[in-house]
């Protein structure tokens, strides 16, 4: 009959407070939201006055988790990056071209002499004079080649070698190819994550999508161009030795050799050697500063590898000029003008003092692998993400009074057990999303409104049961046991299809769509336990109390 | 005083005219594929790529002026749409415009973006840019692809529980009913043109996950009937089974549809198409899962025979012949 054990009524009640409890902090958004902040200040280490003041602001002893903004909300920027993975195949050939010559050219009474051909990038090229001597040539090169270092292509080789008429034909085998993607990302993933903390924004999410993208959301900035700024220079710095200066774009630099412009001057171009004395992997800090005329510049520092054979170039090359070159481009060209010991030096160029800073940004956080396609971007600016939360918020309360009042005025006294559990459920909804850390998003807002609408659902089966028990005229108690008991079966399946939708949302969507599909999952949870469980609860307090001979539904 | 939308013990018969409602059904479906096949849907650029921009100026918006300004900047197919909505101030002037994607595969780049901006401020000199989104043409292809596994998934998934727990001629009914139910959510959107966007594909999830949640309702009700009324005609079962839910169905979309309406009125524009369908969605998905779902259920006939008596069946378990 209509009696539910002391332990299921705590556990109950149990459950809605401790929803409640970490739903409370929403309702004091900014101020929780300045008190962790500061928290996390103070845990930095900048522990003023100021910071505890604002920490005390939120007792430590509630939960303080809120329910994160989603970009459309708060305002932000959103990109998504392709990774250019195959950028890495062509580096990893060109720096493997010194060593094949030099392993060739001990074999070169079999072989002949060789030559580096053009090819795809990619693929290395290499011709013998010799062909009959193939068989040992692919057997040299072979002998060059490591075993994969991953967990699935263990035992595969990293090169493929294959002969074309008299072309040796090297390049990276498929398992090696796999491995070299997934490296390259992890990689891309942490310089990005780097370049963005040191520029300090708050809580930026990175994450990697698939096997060659990468998501990136900074909420807060105002453009998805200034975020663009930061990440999207690939930032590889090298010192090469230059071989000559023109004005002519069409030069031919000579196998070897490439031809790069000037960043600042138009039309000039240098004809430089491909392999670099040194390379920005090879710094250890960078600082914006400025040269002798008080222009910006960026000073640096090499490790002591890198200072060593800085310093070694610069003895032996005294009064020829190097370049500084930047993703493709030469920055400065200067002449050696003595022997550089110390392994410091300093970048003068065009710069803005703007440009120098996020120079140094750059090369302090590492280069990126790879170049990066951007294949997504989106800012909201945070006028329009108010603007949704407002409107939102006006519509979400509109409706719920709505629902409210329909439901008082459809079941009376039983109505308002349910628009308690009703409140009581959007309360957990928010408790649980705080909870999981999870981002709410405009559609999330609209799957809230939505599981208000659908949250009485289930209180209406059972109401409306136990009207037509009521109706074959049984007891009151009688009538809402089986009321409860009759509704369960249609309750579940009906909610559990949805939750299926809300799954499959979840899996297969991306950004808001996601948002959506976890209000949409939580709100039905929630919802089943308020309707079936704290609505019972209710109905039985007032039932044990009253005991009434007749009840009207 | 009870508030009732629905008199107590109706017995209205739902299968009287129920060519009449099938046929209904047929010609909306047949509308939407054509409106579907001739007009398209106004893909947003989710899945066509391309860029929007949405600005706000205090000056009224001069379509025409901004379209003359973009036009020497040779960007293709450019639409400009004002928007409006009752919450905005009368200074408060918001346009939407639409580029076509300019690459191949990436998204709009930086320079063309900022040369668009200064293009528009030279027309409006205090004009905002609230929000600029740009999509390159190889996710968006993507995103369609996944937009629709993300419906068919569901669908399947769906069809196999009800199976599971119902018997397959629930499962068809269902099934075709919620398939109604997308088709003429897509056939509205195309029909108006109303920008069709990844939030749509939200928007028609939660439609399957709510048409189903309706059909349930019913079917469980007409499964407990079966088990009751061993030797009542069927039609007459699934009259009765519709009556008797009938108050619970009216009840659940109404309050639906008045929470789903606020947010319709007053949630601003930004998520106004989402809504729509979503208000729409809960329309037809109710019609649908008394006037679609079970009719098909009446044709196709079920089993009768849902006593739970062990003994007939004993022996192997897996050996029913309908499951």
């Amino acid at each position: 009959m209509l009696q539910l054990e002391l332990w299921k009524r705590i556990l109950i009640w149990g459950v809605v407070v401790l929803g409640l409890v970490f739903a409370l902090p929403n309702l004091f958004y900014t101020r929780v939201e300045q008190a962790n902040d500061a928290r996390a200040a103070i845990a930095a280490g900048m522990d003023t006055e100021e910071n505890q003041a604002l920490a005390a602001q939120w007792p430590s002893f509630l939960p303080s988790n809120l329910v994160n903004l989603g970009l459309d909300l708060r305002g932000g920027a959103h990109l998504l990056a392709e990774v250019k993975v195959a950028d890495v195949y062509e580096q990893r050939m060109e720096a493997l071209w010194p060593e094949v010559r030099d392993a060739l050219r001990d074999e070169r009474a079999t072989v002949g002499t060789i030559r580096l051909q053009d090819s795809e990038p990619g693929i290395l090229r290499v011709r013998i004079s010799q062909p009959e001597g193939m068989a040992k040539a692919l057997e040299v090169v072979n002998g060059l080649a490591r075993p994969v270092t991953s967990l699935t292509g263990a035992g595969a080789s990293d090169l493929a070698v294959s002969s074309d008429g008299s072309d040796i034909i090297v390049q990276l085998s498929e398992a090696e190819k796999l491995a070299t993607d997934d490296r390259t990302l992890r990689q891309a993933l942490e310089i990005i994550r780097r370049r963005i903390d040191e520029v300090g924004t708050r809580e930026p999410t990175i994450l990697r999508q698939g096997t060659d993208r990468i998501l990136i959301q900074v909420p807060g900035i105002g453009s998805a161009d200034e975020v663009k700024a930061i990440i999207g220079t690939t930032a590889q710095l090298t010192f090469q030795p230059v071989i000559s200066r023109t004005t002519n774009a069409e030069t031919s630099p000579g196998i070897g050799n490439e031809l790069l412009p000037a960043a600042d001057e138009k039309g000039v171009y240098y004809v430089l050697e491909q392999a670099p004395v040194v390379t920005g992997e090879q710094l250890t800090d960078a600082q914006p500063s400025f040269d002798q005329n008080g222009r910006p510049a960026v000073n640096f520092r090499f490790n002591p590898q890198g200072a060593r054979k800085f310093g070694d170039y610069t003895a032996a090359n005294i009064g020829s000029p190097f370049a500084i070159v930047l993703d493709g481009e030469v920055i400065s060209a200067p002449t050696i003008q003595s022997h550089i010991p110390g392994g410091s030096g300093i970048i003068t160029g065009n710069f803005t003092i703007e440009e120098s800073t996020n120079l140094a940004v750059l090369l302090r956080a590492g280069a990126l692998p790879a170049g990066l396609n951007f294949l997504e971007e989106r800012t909201i600016g945070p006028e329009l993400g108010q603007d949704s939360i407002d409107a939102g918020a006006l519509a979400s309360a509109v409706g719920a009074i709505a629902v409210v009042v329909f439901m008082w005025a459809s079941y009376g006294l039983f109505g308002i057990f349910a628009n308690i559990a009703l409140v009581i459920n959007v309360a957990m909804m928010f408790g649980v999303l705080s909870m999981l850390g999870a981002t709410l998003t405009l559609p999330g807002i609209a799957g809230i409104v939505l599981t208000i609408g659908m949250a009485v659902d289930a209180n209406v089966l059972i109401f409306e049961r136990i009207r037509e028990e009521l109706r074959v005229a049984k007891g009151p108690a009688r009538a809402i046991s089986l009321g409860f008991e009759k509704a369960l079966s249609a309750i579940v399946d009906a909610n559990i299809t949805t939750l299926i939708t809300a799954v499959i949302l979840f899996l297969v969507g991306s950004g808001p769509v996601r948002g959506f599909a976890v209000t949409l999952g939580l709100g039905i949870i929630t919802s089943v336990f308020t309707a079936i469980y704290v609505t019972r609860l209710l109905i039985i307090l007032w039932f044990d109390r009253r005991r009434p001979k007749t009840i009207e539904v | 005083m009870r508030l009732k939308i629905i008199p107590d013990n109706t017995n209205w018969d739902f299968f009287g005219r129920a060519k009449l409602w099938l046929g209904i059904s047929l010609t909306l479906i047949v509308v939407s594929f054509a409106s579907f096949l001739y007009q398209g849907l106004n893909y947003g650029i989710d899945f066509r790529g391309g860029t929007t921009i949405r600005t706000e100026s205090a000056q009224t918006v001069d379509v025409g002026a901004y379209r003359g300004a973009l036009a020497p900047l040779d960007l293709g197919d450019i639409t400009i749409t004002e928007v409006f909505d009752p919450s905005f101030g009368p200074d408060k002037n918001v346009a939407m415009i639409r580029i076509q994607a300019q690459s191949e595969d990436e998204a709009m780049s930086a320079e063309m973006i900022k040369t668009v901006e200064q293009t528009l401020s030279a027309v409006s000199p205090d004009i905002k840019f609230v929000s600029v989104e740009s999509v390159g043409p190889k996710v968006s292809g993507e995103l369609i692809q996944t937009a629709v596994l993300a419906v068919v998934g569901a669908i399947a998934v769906v069809l196999f529980y009800i199976w599971l727990r119902f018997e397959w001629q629930f499962a068809v009914g269902a099934v075709v009913a919620l398939v109604h139910d997308v088709i003429l959510t897509i056939g509205i959107f195309s029909e108006f043109q109303i920008r069709f966007d990844l939030a749509i594909i939200a928007a028609l999830l939660t439609i399957v996950g709510y048409s189903l949640n309706d059909t349930v309702v019913v079917f469980d009700r007409v499964r407990e009937n079966l088990r009751k009324y061993k030797k009542m005609p069927l039609k007459e079962l699934l009259n009765l089974s519709i009556n008797e839910t009938l108050s619970r169905t009216f009840m659940t979309s109404f309050t639906t549809l008045v929470a789903l309406i606020a947010l319709l009125v007053l949630g601003g524009d930004v998520i106004r198409g989402f809504v729509f369908a979503m208000t729409w969605g809960i329309f037809v998905g109710t019609y649908s899962s008394v006037f679609v779902a079970s009719t098909l259920l009446l044709l196709m006939g079920v089993k009768r025979d849902w006593s739970k008596d062990k003994g007939v069946q004993e022996g192997n378990q897996f050996a029913k012949p309908d499951a």
